[in-house]
């Protein structure tokens, strides 16, 4: 194992040794089929947020595998995937896409008995369970797209197969956003949002199937609606809540949408905004300029998402061996306890914790008041020694998932009437 | 000169490939003078062909297509556009959603090119005949172009931490007891909108201003103050007629930047105001390839008609 390492790689002796370190954990991956001389080159398609430089640089050290990243947006990752299935060898895409993606066909089932920890990942992505308790499964729940009935079928199985649409890579579970400074009394219910107190102060995200799950957690929690399923409404629902939103909009309930990460986080920091749905990294990056913010778990619960590795149906040979050891590494620690660090959840969390210092773990996975001072995997200070995650152990967020991410049937229906929010 | 490319003459113009007797004559006639300025023009015409005709030619045949969530497929059928204009006539006299978006969009038109012609015209003029050495037309020239040398985004994003709810506007309003609480229309509004329109595209009409102005013979300004014109009259029966070409390039370029902008719209209005561009990209992100196809070519008409409107007030080539 050792002799492949230094074999494969021509950096420094020292990452040579760190590498061994860390892989004598993995060395029960067995040796990796990338024997020769040759590296390997992965083209990875996926969004800029997971393609940390770190993991690409690991893999190298571990693997002697080149991970050449492809940086586009979510929008565009279904893009690729179905008008250019030759452009990557790896895909992280999110599981709602999986809707669009697999019909296409350019994406193979993973072959279960290639994945060493297959049967490690977490029960939330194979039955929808959290410590042995059912969580929402509104929305494309992934456990509804985790199989497939073969290698190439365009079907998915709703009971267990040999067959793997994606590989968990980060998941999450998202709530609002708020700036307790500015509110300064306890909020814990979606219908805040849309709270009169808050008129020109509130922000909703305008990724249309994203912010209708949004609105509809509102709406829901306001009493106006109860849906069979948030993530798949009939076009009557679709109306019912972008009429909920024009509403709000025309009595000029909200300051502003946003699109992007940064928006988001500039939004909040400065001020423009009390009250919005964000994501966690966002909210870590306003805490860290110094502004209170705090990633509010609500009542009614989460909006979660997940993502994962997908293969193309073009990936043969020697990329398609590099392709299953590098997933193989993937789940292996490393770097799910990299994720971690930064507020995601990882697929296995056994291997994470055994790469994670117990403070860390109990921090970020239990829900503990901080020990020590907690820090990103970069170094700059998180959070100080004796906070708290907002939300909670891992237990308490994700077992309190309402809906996922989720493509409708009444897509088009549903586009056409965000965009009449919008102009509204 | 002789070996390859035929094609491309007989793409330009299918007269200049004569009905000929034989290869040599043909090739000859390709070699000779008369066939030069063909030459000469098939880098730039094969570029366009294919850079912008064959691009133009996909959208139109595409938005004819049929599409599901992930694939299209050939078919000649107008759903896309009836998508495109559903309910306009059913929801009158209430304005369906193209329409709204539409309106919405010339607005900002109508707002930006009136205020850059405006501010543009003045500061054309202001170089042109008040600063009379050409050091200072060209000093006073480049200062124009320095907001230029950073990224369009950047200088939009940079009027956040001006005009925002906690912003150095309205911070000094509030300490200087003008407003008791800060003014959230500075922002994320129309206004912002159109502040950021006249700031990135000003410059886009003293440009052409400034070049037709230049052209002016000053002793027809002479000859109107010895007939007796006032300063008001010289300017509006000289000056003005004779800068027409330059307002008519200059009101293009701002028409058809703005009508096809989402990014200023969306960064300046906080993505609560609707652009044709937008609807345009949303679609594309959920791969309605087709249905984006559609309203791209309905965009490209009302352009095209509001171009083809102003160059009938002014005939572009002849002035020049």
């Amino acid at each position: 194992m050792a002799d492949t390492t230094k074999k494969a790689t021509t950096v420094s002796r020292r990452d040579v040794l760190k590498g061994a370190a860390a892989v004598t954990g993995t060395a029960l991956l067995g040796a990796p089929a990338i024997i020769s001389a040759q590296p390997v080159t992965l083209r990875y398609l996926g969004t800029a947020v997971n393609q940390s430089k770190e993991i690409a640089q690991k893999v190298k050290a571990d693997l002697g595998i080149v991970i050449e990243y492809v940086p586009v947006t979510t929008d565009d990752v279904s893009k690729r995937i179905i008008t250019q299935p030759a452009s990557f060898d790896v895909a992280d895409a999110e599981y709602f896409q999986l809707r669009k993606l697999i019909p296409s066909g350019n994406l193979i089932g993973m072959d279960a008995t290639r994945i060493k920890y297959a049967d490690k990942i977490t029960p939330i992505f194979t039955r929808g369970e959290v410590a042995g308790k059912k969580i929402g499964d509104q929305g494309t729940a992934p456990k509804k797209v985790f199989y497939l009935e073969g290698k190439s079928s365009t079907k998915f199985s709703a009971t267990p197969t040999q067959w793997i649409t994606l590989i968990p890579t980060v998941y999450n579970a998202d709530t609002l956003g708020i700036r307790p400074d500015l509110i300064k009394r306890p909020i814990s219910s979606w219908s805040e949002l849309l709270n009169a107190e808050f008129k020109g102060k509130s922000s909703i995200l305008n990724i249309p199937s994203i912010g209708i799950m949004d609105a509809a957690m509102v709406v829901e929690s306001m009493g106006v609606h109860k849906y069979q399923d948030k993530g798949n409404m009939t076009r009557a629902e679709i109306d019912l809540t972008t009429k909920a939103l024009i509403e709000a909009k025309k009595a000029g309930q909200f300051r502003a949408f946003w699109k992007d990460f940064n928006e988001s986080v500039n939004l909040m920091a400065s001020g423009e905004v009390v009250i919005q749905s964000m994501w966690s990294p966002a909210v870590t990056k306003v805490r860290s300029m110094g502004v209170p913010c705090i990633y509010q778990p609500l009542k009614e619960g989460y909006r979660a998402w997940a993502a994962g590795f997908g293969l193309p149906k073009t990936l043969s040979g020697k990329k398609l061996d590099a392709a299953y050891d590098f997933i193989n590494w993937f789940l292996s620690g490393w770097a799910g306890a990299f994720l971690n660090r930064q507020g995601y959840y990882s697929a296995v969390l056994d291997t994470a914790k055994a790469q994670m210092e117990p403070y860390e773990w109990a921090y970020w996975m239990e829900g503990k008041a901080a020990e020590r001072d907690i820090k990103a995997p970069d170094g700059t200070l998180l959070e100080k020694a004796g906070t708290v995650r907002d939300g909670g152990s891992f237990e308490a967020r994700m077992g309190a998932v309402a809906c996922w991410n989720a493509v409708m049937d009444q897509n088009d229906y549903m586009v056409r009437k965000w965009n009449e929010f919008i102009a509204a | 000169m002789s070996d390859g490319g035929a094609g491309g003459t007989a793409l330009l113009r299918p007269s200049a490939v004569p009905a000929t007797t034989g290869v040599g004559v043909w090739l000859r006639r390709l070699a000779s003078r008369a066939a030069a300025p063909y030459w000469q023009a098939a880098p730039l015409a094969l570029v366009f062909a294919f850079f912008f005709v064959l691009p133009l030619v996909v959208t139109v045949v595409v938005s004819l297509w049929r599409y599901n969530e992930y694939s299209i497929t050939p078919a000649l059928v107008g759903d896309n556009y009836a998508s495109v204009f559903s309910g306009c006539l059913a929801e009158l006299p209430s304005l369906c959603l193209t329409f709204k978006t539409y309106l919405s969009t010339l607005k900002f038109c109508v707002l930006a090119w009136a205020l850059t012609l405006l501010l543009g015209f003045t500061v054309a003029y202001f170089l042109t005949f008040h600063v009379r050495s050409l050091t200072g037309q060209m000093t006073l020239f480049l200062v124009c172009t320095i907001p230029f040398w950073t990224s369009n985004v950047i200088r939009m994003i940079s009027w956040v931490p001006l005009l925002g709810r906690n912003g150095l506007v309205n911070s000094f309003l509030v300490s200087a007891g003008l407003t008791r609480e800060p003014l959230t229309w500075l922002l994320f509004s129309d206004f912002s909108v159109a502040l950021a329109f006249v700031h990135l595209y000003t410059m886009f009409m003293i440009v052409p201003i400034f070049n037709s102005m230049s052209r002016i013979d000053r002793a027809l300004l002479e000859a109107a103050r010895d007939a007796g014109a006032s300063g008001w009259q010289a300017l509006w029966n000289v000056v003005v007629p004779l800068s027409k070409p330059g307002i008519v390039i200059g009101s293009i370029f701002v028409v058809t930047m703005v009508m096809g902008d989402y990014v200023t719209i969306g960064v300046m209005g906080g993505q609560q105001i609707a652009s044709v561009g937008k609807v345009i990209q949303v679609q594309l992100s959920y791969l309605q390839f087709p249905l984006a196809a559609a309203n791209a070519v309905v965009l490209l008409a009302v352009v095209l008609m509001v171009i083809a409107a102003m160059t009938r007030l002014v005939d572009v080539r002849k002035e020049l």
